[in-house]
């Protein structure tokens, strides 16, 4: 490969990239040729990473600051036409960051579960029905699905939720009281049952006060 | 085997196609050439063969469509040529105005060879010639640009 020739390539001006790729995703999205948009987050939690397809918010891992291998991914399982496009994720990033923060108690927005197949998918759709401030052991879950014996499994299905925050897997926890694994690690696990628990319990003590 | 994510892509080789474009169009042509570049690009993306070289398949698009833009510019009938903002005089100018001067087998081969960074047998391919011929279309097209801009670099 040639290096093009220093004297003739440094008469150009140089491009301003940022402001480039922020058109060609627009361009991309308004022509329907933009399969996966994603943005990172910085939250209380650590670094995020945001990905959305048409159908909505299809990915949330904790690996925004060193998205490559996420990335390369979503081009395998999704599709290669990937591109960052902050724009297009703005209002699932403040969906995420009204929960983590205890300014919503449910991801307002569209999800794509597609990621999520057979019976991972059963279990994410069970996760959803678990109400905010409350929790399950990973042998209720297994139960309520009708697979009692697949505990280990439900494990596995938690651990690969494609949407964590967003479908609230940190609301199942060890039958021995334990917190258990999580995706984003045990402290932001312990943050947010921590958080649901204390808004949980503030409402009810509100309720409870005679007015 | 799989595909990178295209933002990869655009991260990799987004300044070599701004060079292409660049050399041949203004700046606000430029960046439309840039955009209509990866925009096919994410279009044939996934049907794209494992073996084709992505930074020579780029350069080629980038340059017929900067071709494309030059020939629309052509058909503005002088006088209703759109008002630009006042280009700014510089080197870019200078190697604008010097490579539209070249005939267009030369011009073709130094943008795509000393710009786009193609090796002459990929620059050959997108020209239709042997590479040998490439090569010679190269070496006299930047001695002329050579001498064209050697006036003015000051």
């Amino acid at each position: 490969m040639a290096e093009p020739i220093d004297d003739i390539a440094a008469a150009l001006p140089a491009p301003r990239l940022d402001a480039l790729r922020a058109t060609l995703a627009e361009r991309a999205a308004a022509s329907g040729l933009l399969d996966v948009a994603y943005r990172s987050l910085e939250t209380e939690l650590g670094s995020l990473l945001l990905a959305s397809t048409p159908e909505g918010l299809v990915s949330v891992t904790f690996d925004g600051d060193h998205p490559d291998a996420t990335l390369e991914r979503l081009a395998v399982a999704v599709s290669p036409r990937v591109l960052e496009a902050p724009a297009r994720l703005d209002d699932a990033a403040r969906g995420l960051a009204r929960l983590i923060d205890g300014r919503a108690r449910r991801f307002e927005g569209r999800l794509d579960l597609s990621l999520a197949r057979g019976f991972g998918r059963q279990v994410i759709e069970q996760l959803q029905r678990i109400p905010y401030g409350e929790t399950r052991s990973y042998a209720q879950v297994a139960a309520s699905i009708g697979s009692p014996r697949a505990v280990r499994a439900v494990g596995t299905a938690c651990r690969r939720n494609p949407l964590p925050i967003a479908i609230p897997c940190h609301r199942v926890v060890r039958s021995d009281g334990q917190l258990g694994q999580y995706v984003g690690g045990v402290e932001a696990k312990r943050r947010l049952l921590g958080l649901e628990s204390g808004a949980a319990r503030g409402e009810r003590e509100a309720e409870a006060m005679p007015e | 085997m799989s595909r990178a994510p295209f933002d990869a892509i655009v991260a990799l080789h987004g300044a070599r196609v701004w060079r292409v474009c660049r050399a041949l169009l203004d700046e606000p042509d430029a960046e439309d050439a840039w955009s209509d570049t990866f925009l096919a690009a994410l279009e044939a993306y996934p049907r794209l063969a494992h073996e084709r070289s992505i930074e020579g398949w780029l350069v080629t698009i980038a340059h017929r469509k900067a071709i494309d833009v030059l020939r629309r510019r052509a058909r503005l009938v002088v006088g209703e040529v759109p008002e630009r903002i006042a280009p700014q005089r510089g080197r870019d100018l200078d190697l604008a105005r010097a490579l539209a001067q070249l005939p267009e087998r030369q011009r073709e081969a130094v943008v795509l060879h000393h710009l786009g960074g193609l090796p002459f047998v990929d620059v050959a391919l997108a020209l239709g010639s042997s590479a040998d011929a490439a090569r010679r279309a190269s070496s006299d097209g930047m001695r002329r640009l050579r001498h064209l801009m050697g006036g003015s670099d000051g």
